[in-house]
């Protein structure tokens, strides 16, 4: 559902600069979170030995992927669940339809997932008729206003709290009256909790799958999960199959550097270990658990040069210090995730062609890389689709030839002073003092930026003349 | 004092833009005890072709510089981003080139920035110099994260009589610049560097220093086009005594 939208990215991105709000917005919740994280890294007792242990779990987890996947599964059906696999989106889609459509459900409680958005799974609970309450207060702000997450830890972060206001005051029944932020919650919580206890499933994604116990961990800053999963009859978990790790340990690890790497926090409010449905002599908890292992083209990430990509936590730290993302807000990269990671995601699951944009849209400035908890490194894989791209002739003619042309001549030293002595002597004719206000070919530069007036003669010449034996 | 033969990788955008910094460097290594030599067959280090995913062009590039600077003891190049490009992804670009591979490693291993290899090689300090001047300092993204180049500048930019210092609000912020990226992507670039421009301003300094062109053209431009009185230099160019010379965009 993603694959048309991330095209038109120019577009999008004009209409993300052109709104003052978004800007505002995003400064203000990404801005919290860079100063939050930097006090609690600073805090933590070697985070950068922590940082390579944890790349070095998820390294084993996706060397040995179906090892412990298949751990994972006879532990997960031995605690009463039932496993089932997709290799697709629209698979895992049908899977949870099925499920929701045999056991006559009706209505579902959602707890936010970007696993759920990446497979397009709200769309196909709406194509099914099923009707869906997201849980998360994010969520919910966007699903009333019928809008797409544009961050994965904060959906409706491009929203400033005068807007949230003015749209929960349009659709709440009883909204707030105070302007304050403890009233909206209120009326959030007013609106929300009645659906979410009516609810015949609770879906949910898994921050982590605990192979040697079959749990599945999420985390949530509300609640909203416990609350939406313990109630209902039937509770479905939509996973991708890289969140595996071995054993509590070392999910306790991961968990340590999730939330400190997404909010600054030690730890999330809530984090829930489900091990499998409501046993015989449990008060609550759902009668039955579905766990959905979803594939989603990352088996092929692994094959593809792709595998440190799936060492990605979903912490947002890449998009929270990356200074495109802090210009145009996660809607303008189109694809289900944005920021750096987004740009490495969306190519491999929307495919390039469509979104070569994103990759490209990227300074390789390397902070992304500088604060990822698991050190991906994205400028090198940012690069990776960018030589694909160039590779497969997805990039522009104008670049292409620009580009041909400058390493052609480079490549003939003798050639090249002599053409680039040409060109610094017509550039002495434009502009004016030390200055070039309009460049032909360059209006990318002169548009926004003067450019100085390069030298008469360049150092090479002046270094070979005043040399001169 | 013992001369340090070094190789000058001058940088393409240094040859054409403002050969002053190159004339910095020399002057700078020699005041260090080094003999400088600028090889012949250097032109562009494939930076461009790297970063655009044009390997092909990358490792011809890449290669002729290798050939022309693999005679030297040691390089130096006034440039974060270029010495960056031959220390880190030299050695990436032959990975799976058993011929290659050795001699982009050995040109990586003796590939330095300047003011790294004047601080940390030569243990060298600016003696002599004056000016009375208020500076910020940008910290350019591929010299700070690929070579750690942080304090290398501001200690010998510390020498300097009657330089004092501002600080610079997120100063290892990107600029924007991000090579091929400024001119494909000019609005968000735009946006990048108009937030740089403005933090440079409200420093209060009256000079902005950084270690790479390709950034300095970038803030200096946006900063020109704003109206802005910060003028602009490659730090080098202080270092070495060429601080009273005209700033980027000041006509000589």
């Amino acid at each position: 559902m993603n694959a048309a939208s991330a095209d038109n990215f120019h577009a999008r991105v004009d209409a993300a600069l052109a709104d003052p709000t978004l800007k505002i917005a995003v400064e203000r919740t990404a801005g919290t979170a860079e100063a939050k994280r930097g006090v609690a890294v600073a805090a933590f007792p070697d985070f950068e030995a922590a940082r390579t242990r944890a790349a070095a779990i998820k390294d084993h987890v996706i060397a040995h992927l179906g090892y412990y996947l298949e751990e994972f599964e006879a532990n997960a059906i031995a605690a009463g669940a039932k496993v089932h696999w997709a290799s697709t989106a629209s698979e895992a889609c049908k899977i949870v339809v099925d499920i929701c459509q045999t056991s006559g459900a009706k209505s579902v409680a959602r707890s936010k997932s970007m696993l759920g958005e990446e497979i397009g799974l709200p769309h196909a609970l709406a194509e099914a008729g099923i009707s869906r309450i997201e849980t998360d207060l994010a969520e919910h702000i966007i699903q009333l206003a019928d809008e797409r997450p544009s961050h994965i830890i904060w959906p409706a972060m491009h929203k400033t709290r005068e807007q949230v206001s003015a749209l929960f005051k349009a659709k709440h029944r009883s909204p707030h009256e105070e302007e304050t932020i403890a009233a909206m919650a209120e009326s959030a919580r007013r609106e929300l909790r009645t659906q979410m206890l009516g609810a015949d499933v609770g879906i949910s994604g898994a921050n982590f799958l605990i192979a040697d116990t079959g749990a599945v961990c999420t985390v949530t800053n509300e609640g909203n999960a416990e609350l939406s999963l313990v109630p209902p009859r039937i509770h479905i978990v939509t996973a991708g199959i890289e969140k595996i790790v071995p054993s509590m340990p070392h999910a306790i690890h991961m968990l340590r550097m999730l939330a400190r790497s997404a909010t600054g926090a030690a730890l999330t409010q809530y984090t829930t270990f489900y091990t499998g449905p409501k046993r015989p002599d449990d008060r609550d908890g759902p009668e039955q658990m579905h766990i959905i292992l979803v594939d989603n083209g990352r088996t092929k990430m692994r094959e593809e040069g792709l595998a440190e990509m799936l060492r990605c936590i979903r912490c947002g730290a890449c998009m929270n210090h990356c200074v495109v993302f802090r210009q145009i807000g996660g809607h303008a990269y189109g694809g289900t995730y944005p920021g750096p990671m987004g740009s490495v995601l969306t190519p491999a699951i929307d495919g390039l062609k469509q979104s070569r944009d994103l990759p490209n849209a990227c300074t390789l400035n390397g902070k992304c890389q500088e604060v990822c908890p698991v050190r991906i490194p994205l400028p090198t894989l940012l690069r990776g689709w960018r030589e694909k791209s160039w590779r497969e002739g997805l990039e522009p003619t104008s670049m292409r030839w620009g580009l041909g042309i400058w390493a052609w001549v480079a490549r003939r030293p003798a050639l090249y002073r002599l053409g680039t002595g040409i060109a610094l002597w017509a550039m002495q004719w434009m502009g004016k003092g030390g200055w070039i206000n309009q460049l032909p070919l360059a209006g990318g530069w002169t548009r926004y930026r003067d450019l100085p007036k390069p030298a008469r003669h360049s150092f090479m010449a002046q270094y070979k003349k005043d040399h001169r034996p | 004092m013992t001369t340090k033969p070094v190789a000058l990788f001058v940088t393409c955008l240094v040859d054409l833009m403002r050969p002053r910094i190159g004339f910095a460097a020399i002057r700078a290594l020699e005041a260090a005890g080094c003999s400088v030599v600028v090889p012949e067959g250097q032109t562009c280090c494939g930076q461009p072709a790297l970063n655009s995913g044009d390997r092909q062009h990358a490792v011809e590039l890449a290669k002729q510089t290798i050939a022309a600077l693999e005679p030297y003891a040691a390089v130096v190049v006034p440039s974060g981003s270029c010495a960056g490009t031959i220390r880190c992804h030299y050695p990436e670009i032959f990975q799976h080139d058993p011929q290659w591979l050795p001699r982009a490693q050995a040109v990586a291993d003796k590939t330095f920035e300047i003011m790294a290899y004047l601080d940390e090689i030569c243990g060298w300090r600016p003696e002599g110099v004056t000016l009375d001047a208020k500076a910020t300092y940008h910290d350019s993204c591929s010299g700070l994260r690929e070579l750690g180049i942080k304090a290398q500048p501001r200690r010998l930019l510390k020498n300097i009589d009657g330089l004092t210092f501002a600080p610079l609000a997120d100063e290892e912020t990107c600029c924007g610049f991000g090579g091929t990226f400024c001119v494909k992507y000019p609005a968000i670039s735009n946006a990048i560097v108009g937030e740089k421009a403005d933090a440079i301003d409200a420093s209060g300094a009256d000079l902005l220093l950084a270690g790479d062109l390709g950034c300095l053209m970038n803030m200096a431009g946006k900063l020109h086009r704003k109206g802005s009185k910060v003028r602009a230099y490659h730090a080098i160019e202080l270092i070495a005594d060429m601080g009273d010379g005209p700033a980027i965009g000041e006509e000589a």
